[in-house]
């Protein structure tokens, strides 16, 4: 099975956010970049599959330089080859539909019979850039997949996905786009010659113009803020645990209330 | 005024509540307000809409909508949004919606605004704010085609009874089969009362302090003295352990939950869990260690023995709910 695999570099989840100085993005100096975690779902998934029934792993990223790194990471974990769509001004300000668009066009000259995204990206949370593939690509997208397997001819996948309080079974031909969302499998630690031999690896470098595209973006941020900072409260003091807990559940009834 | 079209879910027979916060809350934004719902056997459901601010309500019903999948519910939602052409669209950010949103508008060759937690008018056009990094920033973002389609999140507005003037309208879909390659082979829910994370007003939430999985029942006790509108939540740490499933890890890899009260118990409070829960309006804090970072974002901490407290707590909480 070949697989397309989009990865997004995102800040680090550790990350304090800051505002950069006009507060329209967050301030980028000194912030530690890594692999979407969801995207690392994703790529895990798409080796697992080739190491079982053969077949090759592409990595699609839309990104600055920087953005390299995430795909020299996925190249360890085993993908074969990568296309960094590298267009500073275009990334600056591609919504996710914009983002979609390069990424269906780079897409499109591709062999796969999956495509694998994560189910969100950490840093803008849209969880919209897979079903805009779809669409673009008259895919069906599976989301928020929790276990995948191949049919025997290799034509059909059969994958489970998580619904509100539960899980349901869809059997969907191949191609098609999936989702990764955590428990998919346990991503690998890439070793040290596997790092080593991820350097050597093609990567094919493209601009949006290359790829024979434009998009506006459909949405615009007006400006960005941060949630005010939460203040420690109160503690409760008590001589025994059953006196604290009677203390809270006072405070929670008649001071909070909250119940 | 603008013409507002909302997607009212439907789960287990009811109309779920985050689609009537939505409908009201389209109410009170000045709109003419329609509202879709899609399913099998939901036509009877229908007439409630108009008493949180539909004026017309949209049916969509027949076997072939008994399990959600994304295509065939596009297509009907599509095919409503066609008979109304609204100038906006909400969607309850529920598991169904967040993957329904994106690809209707697609389908409509619109771009969409994810997990909306308050809403504004300048005009005609609707003005979101979006938590991003997981709520550790807030964005204001327009979506510049028409309709404007967005997904809100849950428990951001409250449900308003104020009536509109709820006229039911069955409609004919006939879907083209030929896009529908996704076939639904099993669905399996559990059949607990339980809200949603996302959707629950109460959180009792364990950590690596739980110790294991049986240890959760104590939460799970907590909550249920709380009522119908509390659930259980976990650290990463918890899930990773394998005590408590995937589902219920609040975070920045997990939900992100705003309830009325959320209790963290044996939970230290790294950055990505706050993420998740710190939009939350009363956080409560228990935690044998004084010096754990959770402490500094409570409203209330407890030192102590989690073990010891939970169960004083759950006695507690019974004897003011009276039960
Ligand atoms: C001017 C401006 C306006 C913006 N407006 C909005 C807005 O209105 N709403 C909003 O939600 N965001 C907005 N953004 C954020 C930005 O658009 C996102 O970074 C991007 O479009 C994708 O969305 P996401 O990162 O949330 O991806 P998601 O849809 O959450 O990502 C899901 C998956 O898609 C794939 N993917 C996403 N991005 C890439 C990529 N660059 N390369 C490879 N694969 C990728 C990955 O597999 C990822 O796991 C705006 C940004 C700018 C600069
Ligand atoms: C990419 C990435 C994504 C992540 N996403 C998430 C996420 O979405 N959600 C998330 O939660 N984490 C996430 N994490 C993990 C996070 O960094 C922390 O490791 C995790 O939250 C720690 O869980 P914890 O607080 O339960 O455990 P610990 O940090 O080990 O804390 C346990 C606490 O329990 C207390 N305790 C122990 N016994 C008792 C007792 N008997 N009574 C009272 N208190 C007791 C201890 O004092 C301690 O403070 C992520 C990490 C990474 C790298």
């Amino acid at each position: 099975m070949n697989s397309v695999v989009c990865v997004k570099q995102v800040p680090d989840t550790e990350t304090l956010i800051k505002l950069n100085a006009d507060g329209t993005g967050i301030e980028t100096a000194g912030i530690k970049w890594i692999m979407n975690p969801f995207d690392e779902y994703a790529v895990e998934e798409a080796v697992r599959q080739k190491e079982k029934s053969g077949g090759a792993v592409t990595l699609v990223c839309l990104g600055p330089d920087q953005a390299l790194d995430a795909i020299r990471s996925g190249l360890a974990m085993g993908a074969d080859t990568a296309v960094h769509i590298n267009d500073a001004e275009f990334a600056a300000k591609a919504d996710p539909y914009a983002t979609a668009v390069a990424l269906a066009a780079a897409i499109k000259d591709l062999e796969y019979d999956a495509i694998f995204c994560g189910k969100q990206a950490v840093d803008d949370d849209a969880g919209q850039v897979a079903s805009i593939l779809g669409e673009l690509l008259d895919l069906p997208v599976i989301t928020i997949v929790i276990k995948f397997e191949l049919s025997d001819d290799g034509k059909t996948a059969i994958v489970t996905r998580e619904i509100e309080g539960g899980h349901a079974v869809i059997e969907v031909p191949l191609p098609a786009i999936f989702t990764a969302q955590k428990g998919l499998n346990e991503p690998r630690y890439a070793s040290l010659p596997q790092i080593m031999k991820a350097k050597k690896k093609p990567v094919t470098v493209k601009t949006v113009a290359d790829l024979g595209v434009s998009a506006e973006p459909m949405t615009v941020i007006k400006g960005m803020e941060l949630p005010p900072e939460r203040q420690a409260g109160k503690m409760i003091e008590g001589a025994d645990a059953a006196a604290k807990a009677a203390a809270l559940a006072k405070a929670l009834h008649e001071e909070a209330e909250v119940i | 005024m603008p013409e507002i079209l909302v997607y009212a879910e439907v789960q287990k027979g009811e109309i779920k509540k985050g689609a009537f916060e939505i409908t009201s809350k389209a109410k009170a934004l000045g709109g003419q307000v329609s509202a879709c719902i899609i399913g099998k056997d939901v036509e009877g459901l229908a007439g409630e809409l108009g008493k949180y601010g539909a004026d017309k309500i949209y049916v969509v019903d027949g076997p072939e909508f008994e399990n959600y999948l994304t295509e065939p519910y596009v297509q009907a939602l599509a095919h409503v949004a066609g008979l109304v052409n609204p100038s906006i669209i909400f969607i309850s950010a529920s598991a169904q919606g967040k993957d329904l949103t994106p690809a209707l508008a697609a389908r409509l060759k619109v771009g969409s605004i994810s997990d909306c937690v308050d809403l504004s008018m300048e005009g005609d056009k609707v003005i979101a704010k979006r938590p991003m990094f997981a709520g550790k920033a807030y964005a204001t973002v327009e979506a510049l085609g028409n309709p404007q389609v967005l997904s809100i999140r849950p428990n951001s507005f409250g449900v308003e009874e104020i009536a509109g003037a709820g006229d039911v309208e069955k409609v004919d879909v006939s879907l083209d089969t030929s896009k529908i390659k996704a076939v639904v082979k099993s669905v399996e829910v559990t059949e607990s009362e339980e809200p949603d994370q996302t959707e629950a007003e109460i959180i009792v939430a364990g950590g690596r302090g739980m110790d294991n999985g049986e240890n959760f029942k104590l939460l799970e006790e907590l909550a249920h003295a709380f009522g119908p509108t509390a659930t259980v939540g976990a650290s990463r740490a918890a899930v990773d352990a394998g005590w408590i499933e995937h589902g219920y890890q609040i975070g920045q890899t997990g939900k992100t939950v705003s309830p009325n009260l959320y209790i963290a118990a044996g939970i230290s409070g790294a950055i990505q869990h706050l993420a998740g829960m710190n939009t939350s309006k009363v956080i409560v804090a228990i935690n044998k260690d004084p010096e754990a970072p959770i402490f500094s974002k409570a409203d209330y901490g407890v030192v102590g023995d989690l073990f010891e407290i939970i169960p004083k707590l759950t006695e507690e909480i019974k004897k003011i709910k009276g039960q």
